[in-house]
């Protein structure tokens, strides 16, 4: 239904386009497409990528088109098909994972002098289109930091994580967020729910009302928008760590920190590099993207007005190891939380392993499992 | 609380997640009684949450935004009625129709108020007499649920002892006979269905205003839809109804509580456990005697 629905409106506002707006010269200006899944202010991972559009836009050369709440099937190809073809768009970013198979493939394959970029890596040398890359940020990094102030903050040494779906990415968010609260306090245990699906606003809620009357009194999230988890914490006056965007405004007591993206920051390196003339069919820009604290891809909330002094010291102090390269989250001895040995002393696995980014374990100090 | 937290959690969960189930409910039972079927109150369900929200946002009160989301229900629901009301209009097409119609609409017009915060329904504080935080948490009932509980027991009475119940059964039963009656089958029809809808509406606004309390897309996953198939299960008695409700809402806490008490296998089943339920009540209260017991004769029927 849903799909009809917006495809509908895609027509519509595509023929809206064909009428009203002039041919965009794209001679002197760059123009980039930006497609996201759910709508531009959800406090969550679309408002991330907006912001970021928003923030390369403030180049005077860049023209930045945006579509929201695109679902992932075949009207992300059509989405794409008008940027390309109506707004002249020669750098299109669709950011939900969902859209690269076989959405964005297709799509490449047709349009060789298009560069396509898609946010959450899965290109593969030599099988996909030499037109398309990825990019992604270590957000585990941050995630970490706020581990530690959540570590320093907890009462009850307990804390809490609502998390969609058991899959890597979320798995090293819940992995990073329990070892930096342990790091602080070795005590402190992050108890896991999984609600199943990216966003479901009445189970979040009922997993943070959940986790909160078992006694967990600092929640974080990985879920695509947190909105709801933060203002249930606020409501029951327990702390909360944000995720994806700045939520402070939703929590203003009980916010401590979070993890953000800074999407500007890639967007803006991107843009540079096709004004330079550079293509990744060509190699000149580079497949795989990457990048954490240190490289500006993700960052810190300000601190919230409950974080207590030595939290921030040892929350800079962390933060200071990753802008300087020293600091490595899954080092030995590294447990798994059914016991087993991840990692022998000595041994670690540095933020570009691709063992992170396989990761099907939690790791010691974390309740819950993996299996659905 | 262990798992005390757990029979707190789906108790509670229960009364916070069986309240839109409750109202959509009965406002589908309403309509079912006057033979017809609507089925375009996930629509409603969506234009009420977010015509709530929007305007308790707007206003700075959320009474008003209670108000709105009923007016949004119901004008939804008149259109939906006039449309029917033509010769050989399906009721069932034009309810999918008005499905889609209505969560366009939401979500069009719902745009704006997704960052904002909207003011919030105050709870009814019924758990005073405990020292527990959890159960007083769990005890700070929602206003429209309380509203929910009395619809449940005035329709139970307006349907048996009131003139007006009598007339709404008799058009649902059988259209001629009410006709010879005198009584106007589209007037009533319109009249059941606007106020149908005007409580699914409602319900929607215990979602933006109470819990989970936002305004989103993804706000009512598939209540409404839910709620119409709990009518057929609650044999269209409005007190089975809230009972039902309560049994939805409940399914629904199951698996969250479960994880925060460390039980983690089969959560994707017990996210499921409403749907589960549905099946499993619909084969069991099923047999070739008394398959459709208290349904109103002329449902589904094209007249």
């Amino acid at each position: 239904m849903k799909k009809h629905f917006s495809s509908l409106l895609g027509a519509v506002l595509a023929t809206g386009l064909l009428t009203s707006a002039p041919v965009a010269s794209a001679a002197d200006k760059v123009t980039m497409g930006f497609i996201y899944v759910g709508p531009k202010d959800d406090y969550g991972y679309n408002q991330a990528h907006a912001e970021g559009c928003a923030g390369v836009q403030k180049l005077p050369w860049v023209k930045g088109v945006e579509e929201a709440s695109v679902p992932e099937t075949t009207a992300v190809q059509e989405t794409m098909r008008n940027m390309i073809v109506q707004d002249g768009a020669t750098v299109v970013f669709p950011t939900s994972f969902g859209y690269f198979d076989p959405h964005i493939l297709k799509l490449a394959k047709q349009n060789p002098k298009i560069q396509f970029l898609h946010c959450g890596g899965m290109y593969t040398e030599g099988k996909h289109p030499k037109n398309v890359g990825s990019y992604f940020g270590y957000i585990d990094e941050a995630v970490y930091v706020a581990g530690i102030v959540a570590g320093h903050e907890t009462k009850s040494g307990k804390l809490g994580f609502i998390a969609a779906k058991p899959i890597p990415q979320v798995l090293r968010n819940i992995n990073a967020f329990t070892l930096g609260a342990r790091s602080v306090n070795p005590k402190a245990t992050v108890q896991v729910i999984f609600t199943g699906d990216w966003s479901v606003p009445v189970k979040e809620a009922e997993a943070a009302s959940s986790l909160i009357n078992q006694g967990v009194d600092v929640l974080t999230c990985h879920v695509d928008s947190p909105k709801v988890i933060l203002e249930t914490a606020e409501r029951r006056g327990i702390f909360v760590c944000g995720y994806h965007a700045n939520g402070s405004k939703l929590a203003p007591k009980g916010y401590l920190t979070g993890a953000e993206w800074n999407w500007s920051k890639v967007y803006t390196d991107y843009a540079e590099m096709v004004k330079a003339g550079k293509t990744l069919a060509a190699g000149t820009i580079p497949h795989l993207v990457r990048g954490g604290l240190k490289e500006g891809f993700v960052k810190c909330s300000d601190y919230g007005p409950a974080v207590g002094e030595a939290a921030k010291k040892d929350a800079e102090a962390a933060k200071a190891k990753f802008m300087d390269g020293s600091m490595v989250i899954f080092k030995g001895p590294l447990k798994n939380n059914t016991g087993g040995d991840i990692l022998p002393a000595g041994q670690e696995y540095k933020q570009q392993d691709i063992e992170l980014e396989k990761m099907g374990w939690l790791v010691e100090g974390v309740l819950g499992s993996t299996k659905s | 609380m262990g798992g005390w937290g757990v029979v707190v959690g789906v108790l509670s969960g229960a009364v916070r997640g069986g309240t839109p189930f409750l109202l959509v409910s009965l406002g589908e039972c309403l309509t079912e009684k006057s033979g017809k079927i609507n089925l375009g109150l996930e629509g409603v369900l969506l234009m009420g949450a977010m015509s709530a929200y929007a305007c308790a946002y707007k206003t700075g009160s959320p009474w008003v935004g209670v108000v709105a989301a009923a007016l949004a229900g119901a004008i939804l629901g008149a259109i939906h009625a006039l449309l029917i009301s033509r010769p050989r209009v399906n009721d069932i097409a034009a309810g999918i129709a008005m499905l889609i119609f209505g969560s366009g609409c939401a979500f069009y017009f719902g745009k704006p108020f997704i960052q904002p915060s909207a003011p919030q329904l105050p709870g009814i504080p019924l758990g005073g007499w405990s020292d527990v935080p959890q159960i007083q948490a769990a005890l700070k009932i929602s206003p429209l649920f309380i509203f929910g509980v009395a619809m449940a027991f005035v329709l139970q009475w307006f349907f048996r002892g009131t003139r007006w119940g009598m007339q709404v059964r008799a058009v649902g039963d059988s259209p001629a006979a009410a006709r010879a009656l005198g009584i106007s089958v589209p007037r009533t029809r319109f009249f059941a269905i606007v106020l149908g809808s005007a409580l699914g509406g409602i319900g929607g606004a215990h979602l933006s205003l109470f819990y989970p309390g936002a305004w989103t897309e993804a706000i009512s996953s598939g209540q409404g839809l839910m709620a119409v198939a709990l009518v057929i299960f609650a044999r269209w008695n409005p007190v089975h109804c809230l009972w039902a409700s309560l049994l939805f809402g409940g399914a629904q806490a199951v698996g969250p509580s479960l994880q925060a008490v460390g039980i983690s296998t089969g959560y994707y089943l017990w996210n499921a456990s409403p749907y589960v339920l549905t099946l499993l009540v619909m084969l069991f209260t099923c047999s070739t005697k008394r398959t459709l017991a208290g349904a109103p004769g002329a449902l589904g029927a094209s007249s």
